[in-house]
């Protein structure tokens, strides 16, 4: 350690172990203990039963169409805040952190009274054939609308930091705008958008407020693995509460190794950018 | 001069128009349905709404759950920030990792777990029994499952600033003979207040808008421990959309406020940042 002349390392570290350790170790220790419990053969019945592998299946493939609906919507949005001058530009660019700022409960009433049979966009919709509420279709809207920031606000500050000398110079060598788009611009943000489709998948992959609104809940058909702990937990069958949260937090960390891995990357491409 | 990719008159219009109607149908709808059907029967049943006696106890109980989660987080974020930006130490990586952990696990896995260490079945659940407390299904396991979820915010504002700003300033106070306190209310805390402030606002509308972690460990209790988003899922499911979407006014209002003042303090936040 280096020999600081700052004072406070005692009181300071000292604090942020005993909030860590008390708020956010404590609980997830006591989860692993718990699952650690239940026996191997018991473990596997929770998990391989068909209505935990259904949930998961659910899960995953709304969370994953949620994702790359965001990659496209997120990367179009990042583009326009970044490159276009317009009239609306602060409020559209407030408009994005709407997913942060409003409570996920909100923004699943929200969106299942806009979808519902009556509704702005259902009474459209149903009439068509397609029903959002209460599908899996409806999952998949609320996973989207709750983590697009996260895919904006990642590569964002990517787009606004490309220098103009490359496009510059392919320009003048008679690159054509496409070709300019797909092999200068996208190579460089593509490791931003992937690290914000990252962050953006782990969250719809644990999101459950938004999602138990217009989902419908139905066991097999629209329960999302989140909403399955809980019901585990309200029927007192705390083992499978457990067997369901444990495998939550390890997609959570699964995520988190990705996420880091595909930023480490893309600092490094940034760095051999500017070098 | 050359044109930029993407300038020209119509990928432009193509691309804005594209963005347009979908933030329309996606972002603003959603802001503009709650405020439609909040008002639908007119001002005086939106305020007879807000004035049921649940809604208005769910919406003290969220309050004093952000007085004591905020203040608190606030002190956890700053002493975070202050260890692992101004000291070099072995597991500094680990401990921002750990830091930031909070952030990518889902708030029912939160709950779930906080369950299993204060709830009856849970590692000091016979211990709390013992004594007659009482943490899961009240506010105390409330205003934890919040500090859980909330915990990356105020530190995740501060560190970034403050790993730029460095430690000259507090090196040449301390130098100079002034204590730790000293130099951090009157060096340091006037480099960091807006981001500070920042992190804190963004803590505060977490803290009034968890849902998830929230209804695992409050046990959803009727007219006790029914935080406002809770509320308005109780509403919702007793039929009374009306009265739901009253609360639900409450929370956007509440979010839109946020956002605002995010984007104040993002600004005076910005001059906090050293000039290159």
């Amino acid at each position: 350690m280096r020999r600081s002349v700052i004072p406070g390392f005692g009181l300071s570290l000292g604090i942020t172990v005993l909030y860590l350790g008390a708020i956010v170790l404590l609980p997830l220790c006591a989860l692993i203990l718990k699952a650690s419990d239940i026996g191997p053969a018991q473990l596997w019945a929770i998990l391989s039963s068909p209505r935990t592998l259904a949930a998961i299946r659910l899960t995953v493939t709304m969370a994953l169409a949620a994702t790359i609906f965001n990659a496209i919507y997120g990367l179009l949005l990042a583009w326009v805040l970044a490159r276009y001058q317009f009239p609306g530009k602060r409020l559209l660019d407030a408009l994005v952190d709407v997913p942060f700022a409003l409570p996920t409960a909100v923004a699943g009433l929200a969106l299942t009274a806009l979808f519902s049979k009556t509704g702005w966009f259902g009474s459209v919709l149903e009439p068509l054939g397609v029903s959002v509420v209460y599908t899996p279709l409806g999952i998949a809207i609320a996973m989207a609308f709750t983590s697009i920031p996260f895919v904006v606000r990642t590569v964002q500050p990517v787009i606004e930091d490309l220098g103009s000398d490359v496009e510059e110079a392919s320009r003048s060598l008679g690159a054509s705008d496409l070709q300019i788009l797909s092999r200068i611009i996208f190579p460089s943000i593509f490791p931003a958008l992937l690290a914000g489709c990252s962050l953006a998948f782990a969250r719809s992959l644990g999101e459950f407020g938004a999602v138990i609104f217009i989902a419908g809940n139905q066991p097999m058909k629209t329960e999302i693995v989140a909403l399955l702990a809980f019901i585990r937990l309200e029927e007192y069958d705390y083992p499978a509460a457990a067997a369901i949260a444990t495998v939550m937090l390890a997609m959570a960390f699964a995520m988190l190794i990705v996420t880091n891995a595909v930023q480490a990357w893309q600092l490094r491409y940034l760095g051999r950018g500017n070098a | 001069m050359v044109t930029p990719v993407g300038a020209g008159p119509v990928a432009r219009f193509i691309v804005l128009s594209v963005v347009a109607v979908v933030t329309l149908f996606i972002l603003i709808a959603p802001l503009a349905v709650i405020l439609s059907s909040a008002f639908a029967q007119g001002v005086g049943v939106f305020l007879r709404n807000l004035g049921d006696p649940g809604t208005l106890h769910a919406m003290w109980l969220t309050t004093i759950t952000a007085l004591i989660a905020v203040p608190i987080n606030i002190l956890f974020g700053v002493a975070a920030a202050w260890t692992v930006t101004k000291f070099e130490f072995p597991g500094r990586t680990l401990l921002i990792a750990l830091i930031e952990l909070p952030y990518s696990i889902s708030p029912i896995v939160a709950g779930v777990a906080y369950l299993f260490v204060y709830g009856s079945q849970g590692l000091f659940g016979p211990l709390l029994d013992q004594f007659d407390l009482k943490v899961m299904f009240a506010l105390p396991g409330i205003v934890l499952a919040s500090m859980f979820v909330t915990a990356p915010y105020v530190a995740r504002e501060l560190i970034p600033l403050m790993q730029v700003q460095g430690t000259d300033e507090e090196e040449a106070a301390v130098t100079l003979g002034a204590g730790g306190f000293a130099t951090f209310f009157r060096v340091t805390l006037p480099n960091i207040r807006w981001a500070m402030l920042y992190g804190a606002i963004l803590c505060n509308a977490r803290v009034l808008g968890e849902f998830g972690a929230v209804s695992v460990v409050s046990g959803n209790v009727r007219g006790q421990t029914t935080t406002l988003p809770l509320q308005i899922e109780l509403l919702y499911q007793d039929y009374n959309v009306a009265g739901a979407f009253a609360a639900a006014t409450t929370l956007t209002a509440v979010a839109v406020v946020t956002i605002l003042l995010k984007m104040l303090l993002e600004r005076l936040a910005g001059d906090e940042r050293p000039q290159p």
